[in-house]
């Protein structure tokens, strides 16, 4: 130190550099333009923030829940707050900025959990990632800020080519979100969602067909349900249908157009959303239409063991309709327990039939069935309970036209209307076969025993007291009938040819006589045809006499000296 | 005013080289471009601008801090749900889980370093342009304290950088770093190119300077 303090400080080099001073405010005003642009970039790219409520929050987490679109990160869940009353969550939602718009009026929210089925796997990812909401723009113009979401997925995404149709059925059986449809075993679309009808009594289903097959669906077209094996035994041996595997396991539908001479020719495409019917199966969908349906009642008195709802009505041998409710009645006068039966009989069915009805009666529909089933029951039709099968003892309901039934009074102003029945065929043979036996059992075999046995001592002492008595008797006739005959063989035989030559010749003169070139026939034949002219000229006097009786005292009249006996149209003057 | 009485450098007249410390002749009332005669650096009475040098870096960095700390520093894919972390979300993520002392570090060392830096920075700076004698030796061991702790703040850098670069098993897991780390680690250089920039003598000097 003292060293350099006593030494000249070295001479600085001059030199001359000269930089701005104000370089480094280069730094900042970097850093001031980053984040001005980070802050300009945010508010540009800050989407709408909108509500979104749910029943649960299941899977969804503040912050973490991604919104996607096409499997697309559009947005992320910002909040979730349980409603006031507890009955949903509001789920807060900030929406990124994208060109498109997720705030549409019917732009659909649902959150996308895993899902396992026999048709499929789907968000098999948020198994481990966790739900996350899906979002589905809509076409709406009108934009939203509050939305209901969606408790199932709609399957069904904007944009997807393709139309959907509503389908009601009577249960959803094995159908379920995703089931397959099928067009000529072709996969060509899905059900799309499924809800209970308001009145719960039936279920609407919505289907999605895909683009190039959606032409398919006419007016014309039947749907029906394609899940299930079907095995039928017929006539040529056991037939067994199916869809496919995944159809069987998992549930489809299936839709075509029924054929043959009956199917329409170029039937309209359906239009969007229309309601079709599901049918039970394939032959069920394909049958005419059933129209609607008329409820008859029937009263037996015999039980129905055997018949069942859903049992087979058949008319003529056409199946007409159905059983759909049994009931038992007590019936106190006579202490019997009839059963009443309920019947839809689909007069649609019937085909010409119902058009000769329609033409013949007026009224509605009911009225006109009333007065023709009047008819049909005053010529004798009777409903009766008839055993399908006899092994299993199955019965059906058949209207039949049954001999020397007593006259029943039928009220065709009755709703529904009750037809007469009688006990069916194999009741009726039951019915001798019971009476057959009663009267086997009143037969009093034991006396007839008896008496019979009485009978046949008697017979036997009479038998013996003929061989004692009686034989030796017979024995001496027959001797002297013996020497009778004899006698006949030498004296009278000759005597009886003699007669009997006599008797020819005699019979031989009676032939020339009545032979047709005889003298006395001829003569006859003469005689005969005189008689019959002098009955004609007598007529013809009686004729003239009836006309001019005068005749008889001024003789015959100029002018009817041509009239013939009979007026004919030919000899009118 | 210093504290000792000792003379000053512009009192002798000979200036000291920040680079190599040789003590010459105070020309630069004559020649303000003077160089050192042994190592050629320029000489100077103090650090060049170092005020505005260190307060424009310290801008810059305070400017950078707010995006640092409002995006994401980390995002991590566990089982296909991923999710992105900032550093306040990171320290009660941990607070939360329990790792008390995790966040603490984390908490100490992204959050009350910067601030506390940004704080003595900002009062070293305006003591100084006014030429305050206020706590003037307590100034300057907060100075060097800002010089000590400054690359420490490095340390959530190296974390994202460390568990980006281990963490990495395809489906499973996969960490990446976001852009708040970058802003971050700018906010660290910044603020240590601050203190740098900053002549600590500039403490002792009084206003008239």
């Amino acid at each position: 130190m003292n060293e350099v303090v006593n030494k000249e400080p070295g001479q600085p080099d001059v030199a001359k550099r000269r930089w701005g001073n104000l370089l480094v405010w280069i730094v900042p005003a970097v850093a001031a333009l980053i984040g001005l642009s980070l802050v300009v970039h945010t508010w540009l790219s800050q989407g709408p923030e909108i509500n979104v409520t749910f029943k649960t929050a299941t899977g969804l987490e503040a912050g973490k829940t991604r919104v996607k679109y096409k499997d697309l990160t559009v947005g992320s869940v910002r909040s979730l707050k349980l409603s006031n009353d507890g009955s949903h969550v509001t789920v807060g939602i900030a929406l990124i900025k994208t060109e498109l718009d997720f705030t549409r009026k019917d732009a659909r929210f649902w959150v996308v959990r895993p899902r396992i089925s026999l048709a499929g796997i789907s968000g098999i990812d948020t198994l481990v990632s966790g739900a996350y909401i899906a979002v589905d723009t809509g076409k709406s113009e009108d934009t939203a800020k509050n939305f209901q979401g969606l408790e199932q997925a709609p399957n069904v995404i904007s944009g997807t080519p393709g139309r959907s149709f509503n389908l009601h059925a009577d249960d959803l059986g094995s159908l379920d979100i995703g089931s397959p449809i099928y067009y000529r075993r072709i996969e060509v679309g899905h059900v799309a969602s499924f809800a209970l009808e308001p009145d719960g009594k039936a279920v609407r289903l919505q289907l999605f067909i895909d683009a190039p097959y959606d032409r398919f669906v006419t007016m014309d077209t039947r749907f029906w349900n394609a899940s299930g094996i079907d095995v039928s035994l017929g006539a040529e041996g056991l037939k067994l249908k199916t869809q496919s595997i995944a159809a069987v396991l998992g549930g489809g539908l299936a839709f075509g157009a029924p054929e043959g001479p009956n199917a329409a020719v170029n039937a309209p495409v359906a239009p969007s959303e229309m309601l079709f019917k599901l049918a039970r199966d394939q032959p069920t969908a394909m049958a005419p239409p059933d129209g609607p349906a008329l409820p008859i009642q029937l009263r037996f008195d015999q039980p129905l063991r055997g018949l069942s709802i859903g049992a087979p009505v058949e008319f003529s041998g056409v199946n007409v309709g159905n059983v759909t409710t049994m009931e038992l009645d007590y019936d106190d006068n006579r202490g019997r327990f009839p059963t009443i039966v309920g019947l839809v009989v689909y007069p649609e069915r019937l085909g010409r039939v119902l058009k000769k009805i329609n033409s013949k009666y007026t009224g509605d529909m009911n009225q006109r069935a009333a007065l023709f089933l009047q008819s049909l029951v005053e010529k004798g039709m009777r409903a009766r309970a008839k055993s399908a099968n006899l092994i299993t003892g199955q019965m059906y309901i058949s209207f039949d036209a049954v001999r020397d039934t007593p006259r029943v009074a039928f009220n065709p102003s009755l709703r529904p209307l009750e037809v007469p029945t009688v006990s069916s065929g194999v009741d009726q043979i039951q019915e001798k076969v019971s009476n057959i036996v009663a009267k086997v059992e009143k037969i009093p075999l034991d006396d007839i025993g008896r008496n019979l046995n009485s009978t046949l001592s008697n017979l036997d002492k009479t038998v013996k007291q003929v061989r004692t008595t009686t034989l030796p008797q017979v024995d001496a006739t027959l001797r002297s009938v013996h020497s009778a005959a004899d006698q006949v063989d030498t004296k009278v035989l000759p005597e009886a040819t003699q007669a009997m030559q006599q008797a020819r010749e005699t019979l031989g003169a009676a032939k020339s006589v009545v032979a047709e070139d005889a003298p006395l026939q001829q003569n006859l034949n003469q005689t005969l045809q005189e008689l019959q002219r002098t009955a004609r000229s007598l007529r013809t006097l009686t004729d003239l006499l009836g006309r001019q009786p005068e005749a008889l005292i001024r003789g015959r009249a100029k002018s009817e000296t041509s009239t013939p006996p009979f007026k004919t149209p030919e000899s009118k003057p | 005013m210093s504290d000792t009485g000792a003379a000053r450098a512009h009192e002798l007249g000979v200036i000291g080289c920040h680079v190599c410390g040789i003590v010459c002749d105070d020309v630069l009332d004559e020649h303000p471009l003077a160089g050192c005669p042994r190592c050629g650096s320029s000489l100077h009475r103090r650090r060049p601008d170092s005020l505005r040098r260190s307060a424009a870096y310290l801008i810059a960095a305070f400017i950078l801090y707010i995006p640092a700390n409002l995006f994401p520093v980390m995002y991590t894919t566990f089982l296909g749900s991923g999710f992105a972390s900032t550093i306040l979300g990171g320290i009660i993520d941990f607070w939360n889980s329990g790792s008390y002392g995790i966040a603490l570090v984390i908490f100490v060392a992204s959050i009350l370093v910067p601030s506390v830096k940004f704080a003595i920075m900002g009062m070293l700076l305006l003591t100084s342009w006014r030429g305050s004698d206020w706590a003037r030796p307590q100034r300057t061991r907060l100075y060097r304290l800002v010089e000590m702790v400054g690359y420490w703040s490095f340390l959530d850098v190296l974390v994202v950088a460390i568990v980006s670069s281990l963490v990495e098993f395809d489906a499973l897991s996969e960490t990446q770093p976001r852009v708040g780390i970058v802003f971050f680690g700018a906010v660290v250089i910044l603020t240590m190119l601050s203190a740098m920039s900053f002549d600590a003598r500039l403490i002792w000097d009084d206003k008239h300077e």
